[in-house]
């Protein structure tokens, strides 16, 4: 399914896709590209994109931004998410670009932008608290001003890739006396500073994406916090915001499908009673991605008219989820006896995986996902969302 | 139908659960699966001492002549405790085997040791390419004086890389899928001609792909009638990791119910949310179906009823979907803990998603339940 485009748009399609297929690095089609890259080979791309100047589709044109139209981007995301290509850091463009740019001071975006958008910076999030998940507003890290510094103590924790980072945007409490969603200030920390710790969390899947952060007594100068004190939480709200329709993972979902078809029509003869049962499987989940894939192409051309979509969005990330989820369970299963096996962590060249290779990362996968429906803002939540300020229950 | 168990299996479950509570806590397992070996030869001749490894053979066999309920009850509790040796492959599965099928010598050859815990088994059956079915059979076997030569490759033979013998299934007449032609062979697993590759399983144990290039194998019951002997010991199997999944579904109810009442989100605790109450009920009632029908398949087993094949895949089946979905719920309402190697939560999820594919999946057990049907 296609939006229908101007033949200028078509054009800029044409463009997108042949640059990609012309330009991604050949060193970054690895088995499961989310877990075997350095972080000098994720940044490949990234630099790649910068140098075209495609880095950052969201930001505008003057703060280096390629200042595209909803459909422009649209139509970059599609085709990059489509041929697989692995997305710029999502924290450092997509989240904290943005807030720098709207609410951060001249200076902030000066020392800050070109650095996000050269990738000399790796940002990653400081939100998520042990004692503070779904629940957000009740950030316990706190921040005390003293003469031009904060002194920050807290525990940060589930930060997806901070053992790479440079800086972390935290969420911290400036004052613990008001209500929980008014003591909240979003404040930049230089991941160097003393006092900074980080400790790896391994997931059930072996590998190592998230950490705890532990802040123990870290000055940080008070020129970095964004905006004003006690603003925090409006800022993040406008960040969370910023995911919208990318959370639908239509291009990724549709990839994965076409692999898992390939794998099917290998390892399940037609005679056999589970190929039909595969068959018919995979054709709803492949419906569940048409119809997702109609309502954002649908929403899109709303945001192109000037239309917000608003609250209503979270569909995007619960259905999306699930049926990535779905997909790489169903991929799971059609690899019968071999899914017993996972890769070791970190993957050595050398260690033994039984079956063809399209199955070697189907176990990971399968695991990997299950955090799809808890992260962001969990299904629950999601739901919730959308009963209160959709439905209005 | 309810068990009511005697004196005797009331004594066993006792034991086992103060065995795998002193012994086998989650720290413990972890250090066993962390270990260069990745299992304990320490636990298991503990197993034995205590009289688990002899629990199901009959007492003419030298063993205690609990039969099938008395797996069900070791294994419900090792389910708890994740215990990863190979009690399914050596005891319930090789011991059944040599149990139904074995010569008077080969079963005093070999059980005794079973019991005593000094020798390890596995079964090798799977192929590429015959997923779930027990007939789809390529390797070969050759008749060389009283022995035979086998000649093939095995996959996803599970606890392998442990066992001192392999019981193999192989071809002695008859094309690829035929049901008639395939035997059973006993193989020392150090053989010449014998090959291993060893990997990881999710559930953190050990298996291997095995390439026999001309090993010499002891024909286990009569030539070409393998299959007939796998499809018993299936069942035996079914009956031991539904038992095993049953006993991890309780241990994950117990931890996410345990959570959801400590922990605190909005002000309250997560388990005043109606959404997740009705989830846990769910998972309740999914546990309480899943607990019946494991008891009913284990008493079927010990009678040794007709129709047991389609029970026990119905039973596989259901308890399969059930574990799945308790897994599920139980990661998901743990949050990201529940994503954590740390916590015990996601290893219940590898295990039960590791029995959900050893001797066919719940999609596969469901299509048998319906087409054994077809057939009565």
């Amino acid at each position: 399914m296609e939006l229908a485009l101007s033949p200028e748009d078509a054009a800029f399609r044409d463009e997108v896709r042949a640059f990609i297929k012309d330009n991604y690095p050949a060193e970054m089609r690895v088995p499961n590209p989310e877990t075997d890259l350095s972080k000098e080979q994720m940044l490949l791309w990234h630099r790649i994109l910068h140098n075209k100047g495609w880095i950052a589709p969201l930001w505008p044109r003057e703060y280096g931004g390629p200042g595209w139209s909803i459909t422009r981007r649209f139509i970059f995301e599609q085709e990059t998410t489509r041929a697989g290509t692995m997305p710029p850091l999502a924290f450092s463009v997509t989240m904290v670009g943005p807030v720098i740019y709207t609410f951060g001071n001249d200076a902030q975006k000066a020392k800050f932008l070109p650095r996000i958008l050269s990738g000399e910076d790796w940002w990653c999030q400081g939100y998520s608290e042990p004692g503070s998940g779904s629940d957000l507003a009740t950030v316990r890290t706190k921040a005390v001003r003293d003469g031009d510094h904060y002194i920050v103590n807290g525990h940060k924790t589930w930060t997806t890739l901070a053992q790479h980072a440079d800086w972390i945007f935290c969420l911290v409490r400036t004052d613990p006396a008001a209500k929980p969603q008014s003591g909240i200030s979003f404040l930049l920390i230089d991941m160097k500073s003393p006092g900074v710790t980080v400790r790896p969390i391994i997931t059930i899947d072996g590998s190592h994406e998230v950490n705890d952060v532990f802040l123990e007594n870290v000055r940080v100068p008070a020129e970095n916090l964004i905006g004003e004190e006690n603003k925090g939480w409006t800022y993040a709200k406008f960040l969370l915001g910023n995911e919208r329709t990318s959370m639908a993972g239509i291009g990724r979902s549709t990839r994965y499908i076409a692999r898992l078809k390939k794998i099917v029509k290998a390892e399940i003869p037609e005679d056999d009673p589970a190929h039909l049962e595969f068959i018919r499987d995979i054709a709803r989940v492949e419906l569940d991605v048409l119809a997702l894939e109609a309502t954002e192409l649908r929403v899109v051309a709303q945001m192109a008219r000037g239309i917000d979509p608003g609250p209503a969005a979270s569909l995007f990330k619960i259905r999306g989820t699930e049926i990535f989820q779905d997909i790489t369970e169903l991929t799971h299963r059609a690899i019968g006896n071999d899914g017993l096996a996972i890769r070791e962590h970190p993957v050595s060249a050398n260690h033994f995986m039984p079956g063809p290779d399209y199955g070697h990362t189907a176990s990971e996968k399968y695991l990997n996902s299950r955090k799809l429906s808890i992260y962001g803002g969990s299904n629950e939540i999601q739901r919730n969302i959308i009963a209160k300020a959709v439905l209005g229950l | 139908m309810d068990i009511q168990f005697t004196e005797e299996q009331e004594l066993l479950r006792s034991s086992v659960q103060r065995l795998l509570r002193d012994r086998y806590d989650f720290d413990a397992r972890r250090k066993i699966v962390a270990s260069e070996d990745g299992f304990s030869r320490k636990h298991w001749a503990e197993f034995a001492e205590l009289g688990l490894l002899a629990a199901p053979f009959s007492e003419a066999g030298g063993g205690l002549g609990g039969g099938p309920l008395s797996t069900m009850i070791i294994m419900q509790e090792f389910g708890r405790h994740l215990v990863v040796e190979p009690f399914v492959e050596t005891v319930v599965v090789a011991g059944g085997l040599l149990d139904q099928a074995g010569s008077d010598a080969q079963q005093q050859a070999y059980i005794a040791d079973i019991i005593a815990g000094s020798k390890l088994w596995a079964l090798a059956w799977t192929e590429r390419g015959s997923r779930f079915d027990l007939a789809t059979v390529t390797t070969t076997a050759r008749r060389d004086g009283n022995d035979y030569v086998l000649t093939g490759e095995k996959t996803a033979v599970l606890a392998a890389p442990w066992a001192d013998h392999l019981i193999v299934s192989a071809r002695t007449s008859g094309h690829r899928h035929d049901r008639g032609g395939v035997s059973l062979f006993v193989v020392d697993r150090r053989a010449a001609n014998l090959d291993l590759q060893s990997f990881r399983t999710i559930d953190g144990r050990r298996a291997a792909e095995i390439s026999l290039r001309g090993v010499r194998g002891e024909l286990l019951g009569r030539e070409g009638e393998g299959v007939a002997a796998l499809e018993a010991c299936r069942n035996r199997a079914i009956g031991a990791l539904c038992a095993e999944a049953v006993g991890a579904i309780g241990e994950l109810n117990d931890a996410t119910l345990d959570y959801s009442k400590t922990r605190k989100q909005f002000g309250v605790t997560i388990g005043s949310f109606q959404v997740l109450q009705h989830r846990m009920v769910d998972m309740f009632i999914a546990h309480q179906e899943a607990l019946s029908l494991m008891q009913h398949l284990s008493l079927s087993l010990s009678d040794d009823e007709a129709g047991i094949s389609r029970l026990a895949s119905g039973a596989k089946s259901k308890i399969g979907y059930a574990g799945k979905f308790v897994a599920d719920q139980a990661v998901q309402l743990h949050g990201g803990m529940g994503m954590t190697d740390e916590l015990n939560v996601g290893h219940y999820f590898k295990r039960i998603s590791s029995i959900n594919i050893q001797f066919g999946d719940p999609a596969y057990h469901v299509l048998r339940y319906a087409q054994l049907d077809a057939v009565a």
